[in-house]
């Protein structure tokens, strides 16, 4: 049995397996957030595949009505170019955790950028690892105690919004799971910005790190003077400790590597046996 | 006079030493005959001393012959490197002003290469058409034959222009004159003229892009790794051209992820590596197999561990490829053991991956990658291509319409009705794509139940696992079986892998007319394997060999772990294939 819906609502994006997630979980406003989100652009689940990795976060697709592809650690960013090189007609987003983003599959982001295919990206950050039980993680602050830093974190704090800025990703945006409507909007956004957009999505763990508060007071919209062209100032704006600034950062059109591959596919033929292999004749 | 001849050229990488092997094995081959090379490649970016042997004959030609029977030496070092492949009796060609050999029982021909190059020609980069000129004043192919390829290769190179053709004429007609002048010819070797056939000339690497494109592959991913790169390169180029697309990758994890991207894409994809970047594809191979998506993977087999010596042959990978990944995974292997078996089994695994839904392992190795063999045109034929199962609704999906939002096809009861993973007899379950009216699903490498969903029940894991691996079974059934070559009433087997086979079968067509009963079983498809057929053989013969270029006997292990067999073991594992005189050796010490 299948049913037309003419207006989408966010919850026909919403499949029937309940999510794993604890309890007051930020992924829950994400998830919601991207409903939302799909609903308002009206996207076709059969044209729409969300790619995760693995991590709490990365459970997501199953808990959509979309095409979805839960793949291995760290890998959502590639599987999710590959299928849009190859299916440039399907809307194609990526989802994940601090850990499989900026962790095992850090440096996929570096290509993801330089290619800028046309995908969106929403990672998941609550600088922990909640799978495996609260580990640290490359957003958790300098001098944290987790399970694997009893004595505090030696390294420091990576900071997604400015990598990704320095990365000259074409579009730069963090939403934050307790305000799934913005996020939603950011989430529209970026889907129809064409090539690689970067959703950094605060999303507190109840569980291992409770950054509720702290997000809640820090979490700060970008100043409505901010020209979304201007890079420098989005990395002031991405350095600043006190604030977490929400909003757009930085956006910018520029070819992507999947139209241009498109391009070249235009003037193709069909492949002709014969003719090929007189090259070898 | 012998219509068969095994050249080896030896000299300085970047001295035109491979180009002049090249260009004599495709004039040879323009010429009416056939040829096969064997190639090596220096460590060395620019330089270095490589070599070149082509073996040519007015038969087919199985291996890369024991010896050369002809040796040109360009410097000390070449000679001092070859000489022990030189047969007793042989030819062997220097230029004086190099060096002096050592007087043996060989042919010497003394040839000024350098000083025609330097001197009469007045351009010393023609010094491997001076060398060509001699080869076709002493043995053949005639100067026209070289003349057309290097014709050909010029009107594809930038730095053409009439006056390089013109010198490249003049070097050859001036060394085809010294020769026939100032030479008394006293060898056997004349290739004669020989009747013109449809063949065509290429090496591994080209056949396996030529069969990707036939396979319908439209998406490549790859990271650049010798010596697979040249089927990257070609695809690179090729795909755009039939409506395909190209991805270079930031590593090897990256490659086999983006072809699993585009395979749930419904688009026939598959990359190509060598050991290490191999090594690094194993936990997506999981992937592809637990989610059950087709993925083509070519491992261009080279000497390892580690680096090892990324421009050697080696056997290396077969247990690695058995049982690359953690758990049990249920995948494909399959070995091409010619040029032509490159082109055909790209297409046969192209579809098992679709047919079985699983990576299927293409396993090459160096010396079939450069390997230039000439072939019968009839051997390219269009591929006759498997599709994957789709899964067909009982009803329209809603397929979107232009103005009309299809929040339709995917949505409500048709998710939960649809079992991607469903059991089946076969084993293989109905896929579908995403597009417009297509049913979603998600694909996972968590264990999960008929739909796709996550799920841990032991029964549930129980009877996954076993549903995956019951497509081996179905594949095992469906998929061709190996066939005898040699004595039906054989004493001695042999049972061999890869790029070998040529080779065995020489050594047996040699053992036959010794005398010696022996056969052999080549195995193509080395997962599943054909258990009925390869334990017929077994028992047909009273031993067998294995012959294989691994250190640790790999394909033994495993028919001794699978079939109890206890086979006498020929290894060989210094970089470089055997010799049918290897083979026969074995036979005859058995036999």
């Amino acid at each position: 049995m299948t049913q037309t819906v003419i207006n989408p609502t966010p919850k026909d994006y919403k499949s029937e397996v309940k999510p794993t997630w604890c309890p007051g979980c930020g992924d829950f406003g994400v998830l919601n957030a991207t409903y939302r989100g799909l609903a308002g652009m009206k996207l076709a689940p059969d044209q729409t595949v969300v790619v995760s990795g693995i991590g709490c976060s990365s459970r997501f697709p199953h808990f959509m009505k979309t095409f979805g592809f839960h793949s291995v650690h760290g890998r959502a960013l590639p599987v999710a170019q590959g299928l849009k090189m190859a299916r440039p007609d399907l809307t194609v987003v990526a989802v994940g955790g601090d850990g499989d983003m900026f962790s095992i599959g850090a440096g996929h982001l570096i290509h993801a950028a330089l290619r800028n295919i046309d995908i969106t990206v929403i990672v998941m950050d609550n600088e922990i690892y909640g799978l495996t039980k609260g580990q640290t993680s490359p957003t958790s602050p300098h001098g944290h105690v987790t399970k694997s830093t009893p004595y505090g974190l030696m390294a420091s704090q990576f900071n997604p919004i400015a990598t990704a800025l320095s990365l000259n990703v074409s579009f730069v945006a963090r939403g934050y799971s307790a305000k799934p409507k913005e996020l939603a909007a950011l989430i529209e956004k970026g889907i129809q910005h064409k090539g690689f957009s970067f959703i950094h999505a605060l999303s507190p763990c109840p569980t291992f790190y409770h950054t509720f508060d702290a997000w809640d007071a820090a979490v700060t919209p970008i100043p409505a003077e901010h020209s979304t062209n201007d890079r420098a100032s989005a990395v002031t704006l991405a350095m600043e400790t006190e604030k977490q600034f929400i909003g757009l950062f930085y956006q910018e059109e520029r070819p992507t590597m999947d139209q241009a591959a498109q391009q070249l596919v235009q003037q193709s033929k069909p492949f002709d046996l014969e003719q090929y292999m007189k090259r070898y004749a | 006079m012998v219509n068969e001849v095994t050249i080896r050229i030896g000299g300085e990488s970047g001295e035109g030493t491979i180009s002049g092997g090249d260009i004599l094995a495709l004039a040879s081959a323009r010429w009416g005959y056939h040829v096969y090379t064997f190639r090596t490649f220096p460590a060395e970016i620019l330089g270095g001393p490589c070599m070149f042997q082509v073996r040519i004959s007015d038969q087919p030609v199985k291996s890369m012959g024991d010896y050369a029977d002809v040796l040109i030496c360009l410097n000390k070092e070449a000679y001092d490197r070859n000489i022990g492949e030189l047969r007793h009796g042989g030819v062997l060609i220097y230029d004086p002003s190099d060096f002096t050999p050592e007087t043996g029982d060989c042919i010497t021909y003394a040839i000024p290469f350098n000083e025609i190059a330097r001197k009469e020609v007045q351009l010393f980069q023609t010094k491997n058409m001076v060398m060509l000129g001699a080869i076709s004043g002493l043995f053949g192919p005639p100067s026209e034959a070289i003349l057309q390829v290097v014709q050909s290769k010029l009107s594809k190179s930038r730095k053409a222009n009439t006056t390089l053709m013109e010198k490249n004429v003049l070097a050859l007609e001036i060394a085809k004159n010294y020769v026939q002048q100032k030479l008394s010819k006293h060898d056997p070797y004349v290739l004669g003229a020989v009747e013109k056939t449809d063949r065509l000339v290429l090496n591994g690497n080209q056949a396996v892009v030529a069969g990707a494109l036939a396979a319908r592959c439209r998406f490549f991913a790859g990271y650049p790794i010798t010596p697979a790169s040249d089927i990257m390169e070609g695809l690179a180029k090729e795909l755009p051209q039939v409506g395909g697309t190209f991805l270079q990758a930031e590593d090897e994890m990256a490659a086999l992820a983006a072809v699993l991207g585009a395979s749930y894409g419904g688009v026939r994809s598959m990359t190509a590596t060598s050991g290490p970047g191999f090594s690094l594809m194993t936990e997506l191979i999981g992937l592809s197999s637990m989610a059950e998506l087709p993925a083509v993977i070519v491992d261009a087999q080279r000497a390892g561990p580690s680096t090892g010596m990324p421009t050697k042959m080696e056997q290396s990978d077969l247990s690695f490829a058995l049982h690359a990944g953690h758990g049990d995974t249920p995948r494909m292997i399959i070995a091409p053991a010619n040029v032509a078996d490159c082109y055909n089994l790209m297409i046969q695994a192209f579809n098992m991956a679709e047919r079985y839904q699983m990576p299927v392992l293409f396993l090459t190795d160096q010396s079939l990658t450069a390997r230039v063999e000439s072939v019968d045109h009839s051997a390219f034929k269009p591929a006759e291509l498997q599709e994957r199962v789709q899964y067909q609704p009982e009803q329209s999906n809603g397929a979107s319409e232009n103005g009309k939002v299809p929040v339709g096809a995917g949505v409500g009861e048709a998710v939960s009705s649809f079992a991607r993973y469903a059991y089946t007899a076969s084993g293989i379950s109905p896929i579908t794509t995403p597009g417009p009216g297509a049913t979603a699903y998600v694909a996972t490498g968590l264990e999960h139940d008929e739909h796709g969903h996550p799920d841990y029940e032991p029964e549930d894991h129980t009877a996954m696992m076993e549903k995956r691996f019951r497509k081996l079974d179905t594949a095992a059934e469906e998929l061709p079986k190996p066939e005898r070559y040699g004595d039906e009433n054989a004493t001695v087997g042999i049972i061999g892998w890869g790029s070998t086979e040529g080779t065995i079968q020489e050594a047996i067509d040699r053992a036959l007319t010794k005398g010696y009963k022996v056969a052999s079983l080549h195995l193509k498809i080395l997962s599943p394997l054909p258990d009925r057929t390869i334990r017929d053989f077994i028992h047909s013969v009273q031993k067998v060999i294995v012959p294989e270029c691994n250190y640790s006997g790999q394909l033994a292990n495993l028919l001794g772990a699978k079939y109890g067999l206890q086979a006498m073991r020929v290894n060989k594992f210094g970089g470089i294939p055997f010799t049918a005189g290897e083979i026969l050796r074995a036979i005859e010490e058995v036999s």
